[in-house]
């Protein structure tokens, strides 16, 4: 299972192995099966085309939803792309292997983190300039748009990480995890949206951009030992 | 004087029953003296006239709210820690009365936005925050009920509780770090700018709900001990006597 450890020869657990390990293990799995990569990016893009048609499609009401409505929709595939994190690994066992490993919780709970993110967060950044086109949003607010995106995304990730190993096993499911991870995302909502609003109407979008950043550093700090503890309630 | 005494769910049951009438008592007590002096004796307020009378049931559920949940996630961090059993119970059992006071907080707030701000519900920082956290409550109230196995579900939601806290500092501080709607706090720990009978009153009825939140969480942490220590000979004994 854990890459390293031979049988009979213990190895000393590190938290940039622990970290490498998780990371490559995941991506290699998301390589293998791309099409749930495909259609967190698609669930995006599908969303954020169903408001100029539910709505109506006058330029001047896109622009002035555009960033929010990037934002929710960014939301919601990210929270979409939650249940996978931990359960199929949950299911098989291999979870309760890495609690097992000789490598730190933090460490592999933060590459699994970093995994979900590259595999979830970052495409839907990379994607948000073209969806802020069709919104008819100005260059620097795509500009902006896209970095509140990279700099948010994480957070989401490390949040939802957290309420999906929480609710790992419980009964409710997606509707518990909605319940749990929903309202930890909303401040997070509020800055990114707030940022790019803020450099459409002229504003500068620098303090929420900073409280963004505070917010990831908060959660970069806490969270993947949350999360570890998390995993380790749920194998207990 | 041996603390962990009653830190067993056995002694701590018959010590909940016995305090928990009393603190009942006190409740009402406070609460028919805070509100004689709230609605009657309390001068009528010169801008906003009798509606300003809300703030005595709704400062107070709003200051319980926040309190209950710091009180519920100290209760989250001994289970986590110390993996005591009656401290996730007690946790459980504040839950649902933390949950009652958001929403009378909030109800009581939409009643009092109507007539002075000319709408029940505005997003602000102070609002939004406390939205949160009824939700909050919701998700640690369905987490803990949501696994077969209660001690797990103790202990999940727990941890949820735990990261919960970081809004605790957001709704205190909403009003100061954002320029919203909702005023800023008329009362701090260096003085007032209320009349004073209106500061009694607001405080007497914290009080009250206060003995009432302790009330409601002994009469509630009795049925979940019973609950959990159903299969113990000493709930056996006493379901026989």
């Amino acid at each position: 299972m854990i890459a390293n450890a031979q049988a009979g020869t213990p190895v000393a657990g590190s938290f940039a192995g622990g970290f490498s390990w998780a990371m490559a293990r995941d991506l290699r799995l998301a390589w293998r099966h791309p099409d749930e990569a495909v259609l967190t990016v698609a669930f995006f893009a599908l969303v954020a085309s169903l408001f100029p048609l539910g709505i109506g499609a006058e330029p001047q009401l896109l622009t002035r939803i555009g960033p929010g409505v990037i934002w929710v929709g960014a939301l919601l595939a990210a929270f979409l792309a939650l249940p996978g994190l931990f359960a199929a690994d949950y299911a098989d066992g291999s979870l309760e292997q890495m609690t097992l490993s000789p490598h730190p919780a933090l460490g592999w709970a933060a590459g699994k983190i970093a995994a979900h993110w590259i595999v979830s967060g970052l495409p839907l950044t990379l994607l948000s300039p073209l969806i802020g086109l069709q919104y008819g949003l100005a260059p620097d607010t795509l500009a902006v748009q896209a970095l509140s995106l990279a700099i948010g995304t994480p957070v989401l990730s490390l949040l939802g990480g957290a309420c999906a190993a929480l609710a790992l096993g419980a009964r409710g499911g997606g509707m518990l995890l909605a319940l749990l991870a929903l309202p930890l995302f909303v401040p997070v909502l509020i800055f990114g949206a707030g940022a790019s609003e803020a450099q459409a109407t002229g504003l500068s979008a620098t303090p929420h951009l900073s409280l963004l950043g505070a917010a990831l550093i908060a959660a970069l700090v806490g969270l993947p030992a949350a999360i570890g503890m998390a995993v380790r309630i749920a194998v207990d | 004087m041996n603390w962990f005494y009653f830190s067993s769910p056995s002694t701590f049951y018959t010590l909940a029953g016995r305090l928990a009438p009393w603190f009942f008592i006190l409740a009402a007590a406070l609460a028919a003296w805070g509100l004689y002096l709230g609605l009657l004796v309390a001068p009528t307020d010169a801008q906003q006239g009798a509606v300003y009378r809300v703030i005595f049931i709704h400062v107070p559920t709003a200051w319980m709210s926040m309190f209950l949940y710091f009180v519920m996630a100290c209760y989250c961090g001994l289970t986590l820690v110390f993996n005591t059993r009656l401290s996730a119970m007690m946790a459980r059992a504040i839950a649902p009365t933390g949950a009652m006071f958001t929403f009378i907080a909030l109800w009581t707030g939409a009643f009092w936005g109507r007539p002075t701000w000319g709408t029940y519900w505005v997003w602000d920082a102070r609002l939004t925050s406390e939205l949160v956290l009824l939700f909050l409550y919701s998700g640690y109230i369905a987490l803990s009920n949501a696994f077969e196995d209660p001690r797990r579900g103790d202990r999940a939601a727990a941890l949820l509780a735990l990261i919960g806290v970081v809004n605790l500092p957001i709704i205190y501080f909403s009003v100061q770090w954002w320029n919203t709607l909702h005023q800023g706090s008329s009362v701090s720990f260096k003085g007032t700018s209320m009349h004073v009978t209106m500061l009694t009153g607001m405080l007497v009825m914290s009080a009250a709900a206060w003995m009432y939140a302790i009330g409601a969480t002994l009469v509630r942490v009795r049925s979940v001990i019973l609950e959990r220590e159903r299969r113990a000979q000493w709930v056996r004994d006493a379901g026989a006597a």
